[in-house]
């Protein structure tokens, strides 16, 4: 039996592919420039920190397994198939297990999606990030809308499911231009779309160019102006929100990241990937960040973790909370209570209720509402700090 | 060895060769370097032992280079007819709120050095330290200093010391006490051109309390200046305002290391210990004098400590109400100066509401106690005394703003007023005149000399309290300096000004204003909160009110977008940390009804602009 309350959450396993063909301006995560990867080195290492998280999770089913970067679609389709196997030797994967790839809609990146598919992967996440040819070229991709359209009809031909990313709150973006652009998107979308408001990450090329004021991006009323249009234009095309970037055709969400906002636990492979194991004896698991680091680490000792870290229930609590009520389905307050080993203050609650940023649902859930989603981040200190 | 050193349980010497000084000189111009060169040359302290400025021996004393507590050094100088001469030095507290100490140390002394930096002229402040020094008699010895920094102007200095003070300056003593240049030379001035002291040593011991610190292996220390009699071991004395008797445990001088003698005798400056345990029994200014052979008369000039700004000091952290109370109980032990009686405010709970001599006194004791007993404090706005003088003829003194009783029963409220001195270069001078007509003052005086003018000018003493030194600093690029001293009350037009945040008052920012002043004031104030308090999910009016009439308001709008676009599982441990970073920020924050108020608000609400 469960004793985190209502929600079951999923198990599955994330394995970080850390190399991309260059850096993206806007992105922080792990990702390194390389073009010459002993893919089957890599395998190898992967499968063996496989096998050490096995050894921490005992016997589990697996429900969703992704491969996220960097640019997993580098990867060879043989390197995809041997840590899908070694998955496989290792747990039970569910047969109807969502089984995702990101990938860059290059042709390059295309010639490989058959490979994937046989490999077992069921599920492609196209970078597309914008339709717009400038702004592509302002966001450092490689890519041009045409082969951005190809490989997002290649994908549609080839995978079961399909998803892609958008990136808007561009600079001098207008609303009126978004609401174009995002109509146009949605003609080749299938029932997933991930639309990321752009965020100037700390330590990136575009922290540094926005500093010096080389760009502005757009302010608050005008960045919450263009997110109510995107929730609009989306739930008439039949896509609503599900998640605070994230829409889908109901019943199409992506499993992998709902186990994620659902708090469920997971494995991460991989450099510099997380992993949450343990019910309610959690512990954070995290691999070194540098690919050489953490394929010496795994050739010397089995694994490339670098800290393992206990997280308290109050902990649990907490990250429950904050992932949870980014979610149209929001959470279960009897599981927060659970952990907390309180409930959520009632008097918080009403306020926030009252101002119109939380709702009880009928099922006695707790959600953050359409205008509390925007403003996240200070509902949950308003509710738990 | 270089200089005779004369044995620890010597006898008083004789006054001719005693020569009692102080050195009156502007922050920066050089007054510790040169009282440095001087315990140096005379064989105090070893270079060994040599510290940078070691008189002034608080840290914050020296991180400020100002001197808080009058320290003494006696030095002994052998002149070059080879006689041995015992020289005094009284090292004054350097600042206005410290004004009277200043005058008891001054009192103590036959005569000062006047040090001026050559490059940088006179200032305000020196001003008024060297009229204290004049009205008290002493013999003045002008001595330049930084003589050997390229942008020396001894001659244009000297003149402006003749024009505005008045005096000779055709034998100053050039120096640079950073090199050593001309130390030699003030020691032979000091001999000579200064009087030796008066005074009977058979007479009934007469002497005056200069300064007293509280140590906490021999209790509280006393520095003396003899006039008449003899201080000895074991001599049972008596402090005339205070009414204390005591018997003395030790006697003695420093060197500056402390170090015990037989006897002090008329003349000499030293201190005493007696197992006195609170720093409040003896009052700067006093008259020591024998329990069983009193002197006639006490000396004139005693003035007990009366504070003049009062502020409320909070523990951020309500739960420290009690180490807040430990604290300002240990600090007060040192400090007689200030005063503190227990306030609740509705708006910060439980604290105190302190009074002190002036701004810095009220920002050195804050610092103290947040640094040495490591308390987060909130301060609130600093008010003057109030005089209420009520319908029904009883006069009430108002420390609080929010203590003011109903309007009806007010006849007339009067404030204290300041006559202020500022020297500033006259390119200021425009701005400098505006903000004291901003600040309701009254002009007195304006001269020049060269091309600084010196301003006096009459200003009510709530309309400097606050900020009017950083403005006076901001608008002449720190060029103009300042001092003042309280005048008297007069009658003004002033009513009580509450602010209201979020609907509801907010007592701790409550202020008394002058009504001409209070929509200007209000304004002000409305937008700084603005600017203070963080957008909250709500919109958030601030208001500020006279009586029940709004007289300003500005509205915080309400958070429009504030959330992470991707979260996953890589960002969970990050996410949480930055919730647990919010929990922690808002323990630095006061709740009043659903808004957050940053601490430092308080107090940074009333800066004006005025641009």
């Amino acid at each position: 039996m469960s004793d985190e309350g209502s929600d079951r959450p999923d198990f599955g396993i994330y394995v970080h592919w850390p190399f991309c063909l260059a850096k993206c301006p806007y992105c922080d995560f792990n990702s390194h420039v390389s073009r010459n990867v002993d893919q089957a080195r890599w395998a190898r290492a992967l499968a063996r920190e496989l096998e050490h998280a096995r050894e921490m999770t005992g016997p589990k089913s697996v429900q969703t397994i992704f491969f996220g970067g960097g640019t997993p679609s580098l990867m060879e389709a043989e390197t995809v198939g041997h840590v899908l196997d070694t998955i496989a030797r290792l747990w039970h994967v569910d047969d109807h297990a969502e089984i995702s790839l990101e990938a860059n809609p290059t042709s390059a990146d295309a010639g490989r999606f058959t490979g994937y598919r046989a490999a077992g992967v069921n599920r492609l996440s196209l970078g597309v990030q914008s339709l717009d040819a400038k702004d592509l070229r302002f966001l450092g991709r490689m890519h041009s809308v045409d082969e951005a359209l190809d490989a997002i009809a290649l994908a549609r031909a080839t995978f079961p499911r399909i998803s892609f990313d958008l990136i808007y709150a561009r600079p001098e973006q207008t609303v009126a231009a978004w609401q174009a652009e995002l109509s146009r998107a949605l003609d080749f979308a299938a029932d997933h779309l991930s639309l990321y408001q752009l965020t100037i990450e700390e330590e990136t090329s575009f922290a540094r160019l926005y500093e010096r004021g080389a760009f502005k991006v757009p302010d608050g009323p005008l960045s919450a102006a263009l997110y109510e249009a995107t929730q609009a234009i989306c739930a008439e095309a039949g896509l609503p929100n599900y998640e605070i970037s994230n829409h889908a055709r109901p019943g199409a969400e992506c499993r992998h990241n709902l186990l994620y906002w659902h708090y469920g636990d997971y494995v991460g492979a991989g450099p510099g990937a997380h992993g949450r194991l343990g019910g309610r004896d959690k512990q954070a698991t995290r691999t070194l960040k540098a690919p050489g680091a953490w394929l010496a680490s795994v050739e010397e000792k089995g694994h490339g973790i670098e800290a393992i870290e206990p997280i308290s229930l109050a902990e649990q609590a907490d990250e429950m909370m904050l992932m949870g009520l980014r979610l149209g389905e929001g959470i279960d307050p009897l599981r927060y209570a659970s952990l907390a080993g309180a409930a959520l203050d009632e008097t918080r609650i009403e306020r926030l209720t009252g101002d119109g940023l939380l709702r009880r649902l009928p099922n006695g859930r707790l959600a953050a509402s359409p205008e509390g989603r925007l403003v996240l981040n200070a509902v949950l200190a308003e509710l738990l700090a | 060895m270089l200089y005779p050193r004369p044995m620890s349980d010597k006898n008083p010497t004789d006054l001719a060769h005693i020569r009692n000084f102080s050195i009156i000189a502007h922050i920066d111009h050089g007054k510790s370097t040169l009282a440095d060169r001087l315990i140096q040359l005379c064989g105090g302290l070893t270079q060994r032992e040599m510290k940078e400025q070691v008189l002034d021996s608080m840290d914050i004393e020296r991180e400020r280079g100002i001197t808080i507590k009058a320290q003494t050094v006696r030095l002994d100088y052998t002149y070059k007819n080879g006689e041995l001469y015992e020289l005094n030095l009284i090292d004054t507290p350097g600042h206005v709120d410290f004004a009277y100490e200043v005058n008891r140390s001054l009192a103590a002394c036959e005569g000062s050095l006047l040090v001026v930096d050559a490059s940088q002229g006179v200032e305000a402040q020196t001003l008024a330290n060297v009229y204290q020094a004049i009205e008290v008699n002493h013999e003045i010895i002008p001595v330049l200093n930084k003589i050997d920094l390229p942008a020396a102007e001894p001659e244009r200095v000297r003149e402006q010391i003749e024009e505005v003070i008045g005096l000779d300056t055709s034998n100053a003593v050039e120096i640079s006490a950073k090199t050593g240049l001309g130390i030699e030379a003030v020691l032979e001035a000091i001999v000579e051109r200064l009087p030796s002291p008066k005074g009977d040593a058979t007479a009934p011991l007469k002497a005056m309390l200069v300064d007293s610190w509280y140590d906490s292996y021999l209790g509280v220390v006393v520095l003396v200046r003899v006039i008449d009699g003899e201080m000895r071991k074991g001599q049972r004395i008596k402090m005339m305002a205070s009414g204390g008797a005591y018997t003395l445990d030790q006697v003695g001088i420093f060197r500056p290391k402390k170090e015990n003698v037989a006897a002090l005798g008329p003349g000499e400056i030293g201190f005493f210990t007696a197992s006195i345990k609170e720093v409040a029994d003896t009052r700067v200014g006093d008259t020591v004098t024998e329990e069983r052979r009193p002197c006639a008369a006490a000396l004139p000039g005693f003035r007990p400590a009366q504070p003049v700004v009062f502020c409320g000091l909070f523990p951020v952290d309500a739960s420290e109400f009690e180490d807040l109370r430990d604290a300002i109980g240990k600090l007060r032990l040192n400090d007689a100066s200030f005063e503190f009686e227990m306030e609740t405010s509705a708006a910060l709970g439980f604290g105190f509401r302190c009074g002190f001599l002036g701004l810095l006194h009220l920002e050195i004791v804050r610092e103290r106690i947040e640094r040495e007993f490591n308390i987060d404090l909130i301060t609130t706005a600093p008010s003057v005394v109030y005089h209420l003088y009520m319908t029904n003829g009883d006069m009430i003194e108002m420390h609080n703003p929010a203590d003011m009783p109903d309007v009806v029963k007010i006849d007339h409220i009067e404030e204290p007023w300041i006559r202020a001195t500022i020297l500033v270069p006259d390119e200021y001078l425009g701005s400098i005149l505006k903000l004291c007509e901003d600040r309701r003052g009254r002009q007195v005086e304006l001269t020049y000399a060269g091309s600084r003018a010196m301003l006096v000018y009459r200003l009510p003493l709530n309309e400097v309290v606050f900020d009017f030194y950083d403005r006076l600093k901001s608008v002449s690029r720190g060029y103009a300096s300042f001092d003042y001293h309280i005048e008297g009350y007069e009658t003004g037009d002033l009513v009580r000004m509450s602010v209201l945040v979020n609907e509801e008052p907010v007592d701790a920012l409550s202020m008394v204003v002058h009504r001409a002043r209070a929509e200007q004031r209000g304004r002000a104030m409305c937008e700084k909160l603005k600017e203070l308090i963080p957008q909250h999910l709500f919109k958030i009016p601030i208001q500020a009110a006279i009586g029940g009439k709004v007289i300003a308001r500005e509205t915080i709008s309400a958070l429009r977008k504030d959330v992470t676009a991707k979260c996953y599982g890589g960002d969970i441990t990050r996410k949480r940390k930055l919730l647990d970073k919010q929990k922690e920020g808002k323990k630095k924050m006061r709740q009043f009804g659903r808004v957050d108020i940053p601490q430092d608000a308080f107090i940074a609400a009333l800066k004006m602009d005025e641009n």
